[in-house]
């Protein structure tokens, strides 16, 4: 080892066996690690241990409305792309208690706040997945009104992420500018050759991780793999969009023939905004007991795509289906703009791979500007 | 159906009276309140259980605050009987599938019901059975449904509570998947072709099928506004049989409108 860690911003090499070691530090620094691993039929994102849980020889083929587990023919340990969770599952998670609420002597007292934050170390962010944390660090962190859970456990959390040198089919990051490589905010970044994994120091606590690892400057010829199979994934994208001036394009056709036409085949499921790693939409919910004593007010994750979502005083302002798929679409790739500065896609294809009936985002701007 | 809306005012200093009655079901239902355990203590506290045949012999006479009705109209006498308790109950709630969509028994409404009774029964001349089974708001008003096949008694509990202490009751109208993507349930049907109903039905069960790698059958009967064509469509599209879709969705809640127009249109397709 030629030095005790490596300096912010190096690219090291390390036998893929080692990364138990850097699982193991972030372990002894209290972290809890979250990451990829098999579930029923899918790649999920659950607590884990170490480099055994990860889905090594496992990889995912997606195509609208469909996605199969299939064994990969080598033992790559992030030879998938990504699977039905994000992220926003341990940062906004779908239920949370805000506070309780007790009677007592005719007053309501609030007798406890929302439960300390876990330290999450996150293995195996993908570049679209970085973009979507720091899209839902301006929705949660932007404004005057920030939310304190959220803020704590984003904090707290550690990014080990993960290049992609393997697109899946309904991956369209590269039009986004979201991918294949991660962008900035983590605190190491893989990338995964045959034999080695190539390791960037993002931060400082990511170089500190590397402590106990056996690493090495990664070699010339190491690197330009990595970027021979970065520029590889780029020409391999499943999908492609064309962001030219999306806002003007979606609020010139807000009459398109095209939103009808969705609109037949939409369920109004909800299911493209659950996976969505970018989708915050809330309800909170005060629940009591029968006795009308204690109370809890319940934060869950819910829909534009619900009618009640849409529900404000007088009535229903987006009462069907063709109305609740262009506010959502719009919302995403325009107005998103124009409330956080930045698109709310990060083109990880999840609404794709995931609606029921496969409706695919990218043909339908591509139909609205004529391009189909 | 109509929230309440305001708290129930019983008699003074006397606790509401609660009501408990089954017609034509398997009595599921009325078990979600007896499992409810802990909780049950708190409603046997808070309301005065006149009338719960399933619980207790004491059978007091109405009229009720709150009348929870499980089963489906299916018995020439059913008709006099549900009058007779709408009169006697302030606010009647159907519970279940087949007091809110007349229930597995309605696949009777598909087919002649004397046939069925031929073929079941020694005696026939012994049965005198409606040719339908339906849900309780086809003969009188109801004034909350909860669905599902059997009810979830979170629901039922948070109905209670509602009228109790004057709120809104909380029974979402959008869709199981929202329930199952909550849970972190990897869809079924996008990772492994099951066919499943739940983009069509409505929430309530906290998508317990799909949790155990099956495909939901839509036992809470179809959510706001479903798109049941275009589900069925797809459920072709991706290889099932019309014979497959018409029976997907004439199930536990399969005479509910929505539904019953659903498998209707498929059955005709095969034709």
């Amino acid at each position: 080892m030629p030095e005790l860690t490596p300096t912010i911003g190096a690219f090291v090499s390390i036998e893929k066996g080692r990364l138990q070691n850097v699982m193991d530090a972030l372990k002894a620094a209290g972290y809890t690690l979250v990451g990829p691993t098999l579930d029923e039929g899918a790649i999920v994102y659950d607590e884990i241990e170490g480099v055994a849980d990860l889905p090594r020889g496992w990889t995912d083929r997606q195509e609208p409305a469909s996605y199969r587990l299939q064994r990969r023919e080598d033992d790559a340990y992030f030879g998938y792309v990504v699977g039905p969770h994000s992220w926003k599952k341990f940062l906004l998670p779908p239920r949370r208690t805000l506070m309780r609420v007790v009677k007592k002597e005719g007053a309501f007292v609030v007798v406890d706040e929302e439960e300390p934050a876990p330290r999450y170390a996150f293995i195996g962010v993908r570049g679209c997945e970085m973009q979507a944390i720091h899209i839902q660090d301006r929705v949660f962190l932007g404004g005057p009104y920030q939310d304190p859970g959220y803020r704590a456990r984003r904090q707290q959390a550690f990014v080990l992420a993960v290049n992609c040198t393997e697109p899946g089919g309904t991956c369209f990051c590269a039009s986004m500018g979201t991918g294949p490589e991660v962008g900035l905010g983590y605190d190491l970044a893989l990338t995964e050759l045959d034999d080695i994994f190539i390791v960037e120091i993002g931060s400082e606590l990511g170089a500190t991780m590397m402590r106990e690892t056996d690493w090495r400057p990664a070699g010339a010829f190491e690197l330009q793999q990595a970027r021979d199979a970065l520029a590889e994934a780029r020409r391999n994208m499943g999908r492609q969009l064309d962001t030219t001036d999306l806002p003007n394009l979606l609020y010139k056709n807000l009459e398109h023939a095209r939103w009808d036409q969705v609109a037949d085949r939409c369920l109004s499921c909800g299911n493209c905004t659950m996976v969505c790693p970018t989708c915050f939409c809330q309800d909170v919910l005060d629940v009591s007991d029968l006795k009308g004593e204690t109370f809890e007010r319940v934060w869950v994750w819910d829909s534009c795509f619900s009618i009640d979502y849409s529900h404000v005083h007088g009535g229903n302002i987006r009462p069907h289906t063709r109305a609740r798929y262009r506010q959502w679409l719009t919302h995403k790739f325009a107005s998103w703009i124009d409330q956080f500065g930045v698109i709310g896609c990060v083109g990880c294809g999840r609404c794709i791979t995931w609606c029921p009936v496969g409706i695919d985002v990218t043909e339908e701007i591509d139909a609205i500007r004529g391009e189909v | 159906m109509k929230a309440p809306k305001r708290k129930i005012k019983p008699e003074k200093r006397t606790k509401p009276k609660l009501a408990v009655i089954k017609f034509t079901s398997c009595d599921g239902c009325q078990l979600s309140l007896l499992d409810a355990e802990d909780a049950l203590l708190d409603v046997a506290d808070a309301v005065e259980i006149a009338y719960f045949v399933e619980a207790r012999d004491r059978r007091l006479p109405g009229p009720y605050d709150v009348t929870l009705v499980e089963g489906s109209i299916s018995m020439p006498e059913h008709i006099e009987q549900i009058q007779e308790i709408r009169e006697q109950s302030k606010f009647l709630i159907a519970i279940g599938a087949c007091a809110t969509a007349g229930g597995i028994q309605a696949l009777r409404n598909w087919r002649n019901v004397d046939d069925f009774v031929r073929m079941v029964y020694a005696h026939p001349e012994y049965i005198d059975t409606l040719e339908t089974s339906t849900p309780i708001s086809e003969y009188v008003q109801v004034d909350f449904e909860l669905r599902g096949c059997p009810i979830n008694k979170h629901q039922l509990l948070d109905v209670v509570t509602s009228l109790l202490i004057g709120k809104q009751p909380r029974t979402p109208t959008y869709s199981v998947c929202m329930e199952c993507k909550r849970r972190g349930t990897p869809c079924v049907m996008v990772s492994k072709g099951v066919p499943c109903l739940g983009p069509v039905t409505q929430a309530g069960c906290n998508a317990i099928c799909p949790s155990v790698n099956r495909g939901c059958f839509g036992c809470y009967g179809p959510m706001e506004a479903p798109n049941t064509e275009s589900l069925g469509q797809h459920l072709l599209d991706i290889g099932a049989a019309p014979g497959e879709v018409v029976r997907l969705f004439r199930n536990f809640s399969g005479y509910a409108e929505d539904f019953r127009l659903a498998s209707d249109a498929f059955e005709e397709m095969m034709a």
